[in-house]
């Protein structure tokens, strides 16, 4: 089973962020690239840099980066030895290692039984155990009838947790407090399963209560050598999926630490482990620690140990893969300064992380350097498909101590700035600014626990923000008309300045902005030097300013009462976006009835998609009467299950979609009678 | 090297002097009385009428218009004063009707928007002749015009100051049709009633808008219709926006409500494919080297100090620059070119009073303007022309009838600036109401009347002496101050630039620091229309 001989050329059976951080290793090794394509990504970063690129199909993954016989079938075409899965997708596929051997090519990763036995978590259980890692008490039995399950949740006592055997990523999975709705999340669970891996076998497991998510990043070899590259945290989670990586983990001692990482080899070496694998540990209060799973592949937060031991772990994937020998001994392993790792994502914190898809019609990022990475596959212009994962990109930052690297964190975070579709960049930096994140008391529930801080339910805006964001849009107005007057043989005329000048008596304009659901409304007064003296709710602020043009950026240079700011200034879609250290901003500008053509209240009298997928389970008909809070379907949208709800008592009217239809963004699906009482 | 460049004009003012310093606070105080009086008449109606007005939805007339044009852009109002202090106890502010020149769309369009919480909007003959004259400076400048219209009509009581003359409501109809003619776009805006003859306003439009549920046009109201015919209808089923746009096609485009209405009327300016096309040059503009609030200290309100025009015109034209024409010739007129906003102008200002020579320059520079198509600055301060036995020997007569007729013949756009006093012929040769400039505006300070009120009283008190002593009486002092007292005062009353301004005998009175504003708004709109040549009539010799 050892490979000989080197590679030379490597195809990455994988899109986006992780293929193009491959392919940069590949590069820098000298090793050509080989990337594959699905017609949603023909334009996309990892086509660009790869030195060649195949399209292997349409835009679902199961027709193109799940195609196991496409690709085979493109490493043959084009001479490609090796093929690096990246992460998900076939990355964790028993079938597709043991195919890539059948075929000769080398697939980089572990062998396929490691990855059988790792992927069915009751077995992984048992292995472990028997190598003497500690694990968590749980029932991992073939019987999977509901009754067999609810007596074993019972047993091992509530809260408990159902997870799909063979799942990952927080699919498949549900916590279950309390045996009355055991029943419908076990279902639900099931569902998910059978959509993402076609196997809905459950198993239980006792849930520890706010515990950390640490795990270990350890290699093995063809030599049966193994080694830990030390543990990352990735406690701070939504949705059960992690959104901030730091390593080394905080507030854990040297000697944990080294515990910690021999049992770590000790799992690796018990599945005989070749490749980069990591090591998931739950660890409770005490630091006490459960072997959870292991993840037979390179992890998207790899970066924050990469950057604590100055390694480049896709360059030991491909050269282990080679068949040499891991380049490091344990003791020549360093450790050092500190690392975080924050995943931007096309979603809406504010609509339960609803994930989110559309065009990056703004992107900016900040500047990578040494202790800085971007690790991205879209630029400015790209589209964030529906089709796969929404992640825009991970923003990765070293420093010498941990409160160095976050205060990096944060800052970078400022500077990256999205428009065009919702993002969590704003809650990333609420999440990194948190007292609780700074001192380093992180666990998996730290999200709902500080829910309040962390989505705060109605922020008002300063006032301040709202000048800046009228001068903004004063300035951009000038500028228009400026613009205007070019194309005319009469450029001087006094018409054309936008100085509000009126004969003995000031003009005074009211501007409306919106922010959130309630209108502002600010008087704005143009003054004789060019400065606005702008009320709003009897508070006045004078206010002047210019717009500059800065690497293609548009930013606003304004003084508000006295105090100047600078921020970046963006006009989209009646949407007015600042970006500043100080935070975003973002106003709108209300649209006028006339210059609307579709009415936004059609919302009110049922209820929308809140995104484009296809409609999975039905609830009601036409004549039900149902109650506000009732489930009314289910949807799987962006890989994730939504149930839409009744959003007030009455009487449905009518269904628009039935099972399995395609439903789009905005899309009506169920209309309620009119009651008495909307009139 | 130097071979394009001007030396500057104007010199730095002696800030501290008293004379400097007293002609300021003067001025600054009459600066700061027409802003306290403008901001009146800027609110229109009575709070109530207001409150009334806005709670149906609709929008102030100068909101109406600030939401027309282009936004931010400044709008050049006419005649703020109309009607002040008119009609006794009555208060009319702005007369009813608000008009001027702003940009829609980057077209300059002539606006004329009623004013329908002052006397519900009804005409006034002061209303009448305000509204025909924004049509005269649209027809002459050929500006598009757009009515915003929300009036009840003639105001009826003063229906005979309204409704017969060649000047009165029937005009506004007449000029509409002759300018639609001439390809001047009219455009209405039915944003409250027209009824009567004011439903001819939308009905003689180019194109017209109207507001659903506010708008209404018919040719008599529901109760005329109960006493004629005993029918009863609806305003809204009489004349409102569906009826007109939907049946009788009186009306072109539905409003859902004002800011739609104004919304569409930009649009239809837009669809013009108007062009603005210029018989003139234009350089880059450039702001003027002398802070221009330094004219408050160089005039002053004292008209009988006398300061140099130069210095006035240092603070208005591109850079200072100014080049001057016969210098040293007639030298209480000063002639020369200048730009401002880059527009080229022939300024002619008074440094005194007139003599043959000085009235033979201006003949002179005025033929040169009309040949070289430049518009035509007046800067009118002038006591009028030199009298006494040589002068009148000298033929001043003749001299001035040139300068007057070359004024009035030139048809190149004429501006006028009262920017002190205006008397006598003086005001004739430097381009009066009468000798119809373009745009004619008035400084607080400046005055103007056939002679000088002192100067009258002394005619008036020797005519009365010389008729006592025919009658052989004595004429005391005591009786001559008498007599003078009240002729002094009425000519200070009716030559104050408010008494004008009410009367429409000019088109508004300005800060003098916003004189390079309005003039270069006031050019800017008179080159909309083409220079025309000019044919000259006899000058005697």
């Amino acid at each position: 089973t050892t490979p000989g001989g080197s590679i030379t050329k490597v195809l990455i059976a994988n899109r986006g962020e992780i293929a193009c951080r491959v392919i940069r290793t590949a590069k820098k090794m000298g090793v050509q690239s080989v990337a594959v394509y699905s017609e949603a990504d023909r334009n996309s970063m990892h086509v660009d840099m790869a030195d060649e690129a195949y399209s292997i199909g349409p835009a679902p993954s199961q027709q193109s980066y799940l195609a196991m016989e496409k690709i085979i079938q493109v490493a043959k075409s084009s001479a490609a030895q090796a093929i690096h899965p990246g992460y998900g997708f076939l990355s964790e596929n028993m079938e597709f290692a043991e195919l890539c051997k059948q075929e000769g090519i080398i697939f980089i990763g572990p062998p396929s039984s490691a990855i059988r036995d790792m992927g069915i978590k009751s077995t992984s259980k048992s292995i472990m155990a028997a190598a003497g890692v500690p694990v968590v008490e749980g029932y991992h039995g073939k019987d999977q009838s509901d009754q067999c399950l609810r007596e074993h949740a019972g047993k091992i006592g509530y809260p408990v947790m159902i997870k799909a055997v063979r799942g990952g990523g927080g699919k498949g999975m549900r916590i279950v407090r309390s045996e009355r709705e055991f029943q419908e999340q076990l279902e639900s669970a099931r569902r998910e399963a059978k959509k993402s891996f076609n196997d809905d076998a459950m198993l239980i497991e006792k849930f520890v209560d706010t515990p950390r998510h640490v795990e270990v990043q350890v290699f093995g070899d063809h030599h049966g050598n193994a080694v830990y590259l030390f543990e990352r945290d990735c406690s701070v989670q939504r949705r059960h999926q992690k959104i901030i990586e730091e390593a080394p983990a905080p507030g854990i001692n040297p000697e944990v630490r080294r515990k910690l990482g021999e049992a770590a080899v000790r799992a690796a070496k018990a599945v005989k482990y070749v490749g980069a694998g990591t090591v998931e540990f739950i660890m409770d209060s005490r630091h006490n620690f459960y072997f959870m799973e292991m993840n037979t592949r390179l992890q998207v937060e790899h970066p924050v140990t990469e950057m604590i031991t100055g390694t480049d772990l896709v360059e030991w994937q491909l050269r282990i893969a080679a068949g040499e020998k891991i380049p490091l001994s344990q003791e020549e392993i360093p450790l050092q300064g500190h690392a975080f790792e924050a995943r931007i994502y096309a979603e809406d914190p504010d609509n339960n992380f609803m994930p989110g898809a559309g065009p990056l019609v703004h992107l900016s990022t900040p500047s990578a350097d040494m202790s800085t990475r971007i690790e991205t596959g879209v630029r400015q212009g790209d589209e964030v498909s529906v089709h796969y994962d929404p992640m825009i990109a991970k923003l990765v930052v070293w420093a010498s101590d941990r409160q160095s690297a976050l205060s990096k964190l944060r800052y970078c975070l400022h500077q990256y700035n999205i428009v065009g579709l919702r993002s969590n960049v704003d809650f990333l930096l609420r999440l990194s600014g948190h007292p609780e994140f700074e001192a380093g008391n992180v666990h998996t529930d730290f999200i709902p626990q500080h829910h309040k801080d962390l989505l705060p339910s109605h922020s008002t805006i300063a006032k301040e923000s709202v000048c800046q964001a009228a001068l903004g849009l004063i300035l951009k107005e000038k500028e228009m008309t400026s613009a205007f007057k070019l194309h005319t043989q009469d450029q001087f005329s006094p018409f054309s300045f936008s100085s509000g000048r009126r004969l003995n008596i000031s003009y005074t304009r009211n501007m409306t902005l919106r922010s959130g659901k309630s209108d502002i409304v600010i008087a704005v007064t143009y003054n004789r030097d060019g400065s606005y003296d702008m009320q709003i709710d009897n508070k006045s602020f004078r206010v002047l300013g210019d717009l500059s043009s800065e690497d293609g950026c548009t930013y606003l240079k304004s003084s508000i009462n006295g105090v100047a700011r600078k921020s970046k200034f963006i006009l989209l879609d009646n949407t007015v976006h600042l970006f500043s250290m100080e935070g975003s901003i973002e106003v709108g500008i209300p649209v006028p009835k006339y210059l609307s053509p579709v009415s936004a209240e059609g919302a009110q009298g049922g209820t929308i998609a809140p995104m484009t997928g296809t409609i999975e389970k039905v609830f009601v008909k036409a004549g039900d009467r149902v109650k506000a809070g009732d489930s009314l379907m289910v949807m799987i949208a962006m890989k994730m299950e939504h149930t839409i709800k009744a959003p007030k008592d009455g009487r449905i009217k009518k269904v628009f979609f039935s099972e399995g239809a395609q439903a789009n963004r905005h899309a009506p699906l169920v209309e309620f009678e009119e009651e008495e009482s909307d009139k | 090297y130097h071979g394009d460049s001007v030396a500057r004009l104007g010199t730095q003012p002696d800030s501290a002097s008293s004379t400097y310093q007293e002609n300021y606070e003067q001025m600054k105080a009459l600066v700061s009385q027409l802003h306290e009086r403008a901001q009146y008449v800027r609110l229109g109606g009575s709070e109530k009428a207001r409150a009334r007005h806005t709670s149906r939805g609709k929008l102030l007339p100068r909101d109406r218009i600030d939401n027309l044009i282009d936004p931010g852009s400044p709008f050049l109002e006419f005649s703020q004063f109309a009607g002040y202090q008119l009609y006794g106890d009555e208060e009319v502010p702005a007369g009813g009707i608000i008009t001027g020149i702003g940009r829609v769309s980057g077209v300059e369009c002539m606006i004329v928007a009623n004013d329908a919480t002052v006397k519900g909007g009804t005409y006034y003959p002061v209303t009448v002749k305000k509204h025909v004259r924004a049509q005269e400076i649209a027809l002459q400048n050929r500006l598009p015009c757009i009515y915003l219209v929300d009036s009840g009509g003639a105001n009826l009581p003063r229906q005979a100051d309204t409704f017969p003359d060649r000047d009165h409501f029937g005009r506004i109809f007449y000029n509409q049709a002759i300018m639609s003619s001439k390809n001047i776009t009219q455009i209405a805006v039915v944003m409250g009633s027209c009824t009567a003859g004011g439903a001819y306003v939308p009905a003689m439009a180019d194109e017209n808008i109207i507001v659903q549920k506010q708008g209404t046009i018919f040719l008599a109201g529901p109760p005329l219709v109960k006493a004629a015919t005993g029918e009863e209808v609806s305003a809204e089923d009489l004349g409102g926006a569906d009826l007109h746009c939907r049946k009788s096609g009186v009306t072109d485009h539905y409003a859902l409500d004002d800011h739609h209405a104004l919304h569409l009327t930009r649009k239809v300016v837009r669809s013009l494919n108007y062009q603005k096309k210029m018989d003139v040059t234009i350089e880059p503009s450039e702001e003027p080297l002398f802070p221009a609030d330094e004219l408050y200290g160089i005039v002053g309100a004292n008209l009988k100090r006398s300061f140099d025009v130069r210095e006035v015109i240092a603070r208005i034209v591109d850079g200072s620059r100014f080049n001057e024409f016969k210098a040293l010739y007639g030298d209480t007129l000063v002639t020369g070119f200048a730009r401002i906003f880059g527009y080229p102008v022939g300024i002619i200002g008074n440094n005194g009073v007139l003599f043959s020579e000085s009235a033979k320059k201006g003949a002179h520079f005025v033929q040169l303007c009309c040949q070289r198509n430049i518009p035509l600055l007046f800067l009118q301060n002038i006591t009028g022309f030199m009298v006494g036995r040589d002068y009148e020997a000298e033929g001043i007569a003749k001299d001035g009838a040139k300068m007057v007729a070359a004024v009035a013949c030139a048809k190149v756009p004429k501006i006028t600036v009262i920017i002190g006093g205006s008397y006598g012929a003086g005001n004739y040769g430097m381009c009066g109401r009468a000798y119809s400039p373009r745009f004619l505006y008035m400084w607080p300070n400046a005055r103007i009347s056939v002679m000088g009120g002192e100067q009258a009283a002394t005619v008036l008190a020797t005519v009365a002496r010389d008729q006592k002593a025919r009658e052989g009486k004595q004429f005391s002092s005591a009786e001559e101050a008498a007599l003078k007292e009240p002729i002094i005062k009425r000519f200070e009353e009716e030559g104050n630039p408010y008494y004008s301004s009410a009367r429409l005998w000019d088109d508004g009175i300005i800060d003098p620091v916003d004189t390079r504003l309005v003039l270069g708004l006031s050019l800017s709109a008179a080159l909309n229309a083409p220079i025309q040549r000019t044919d000259f009539g006899i000058f005697r010799m």
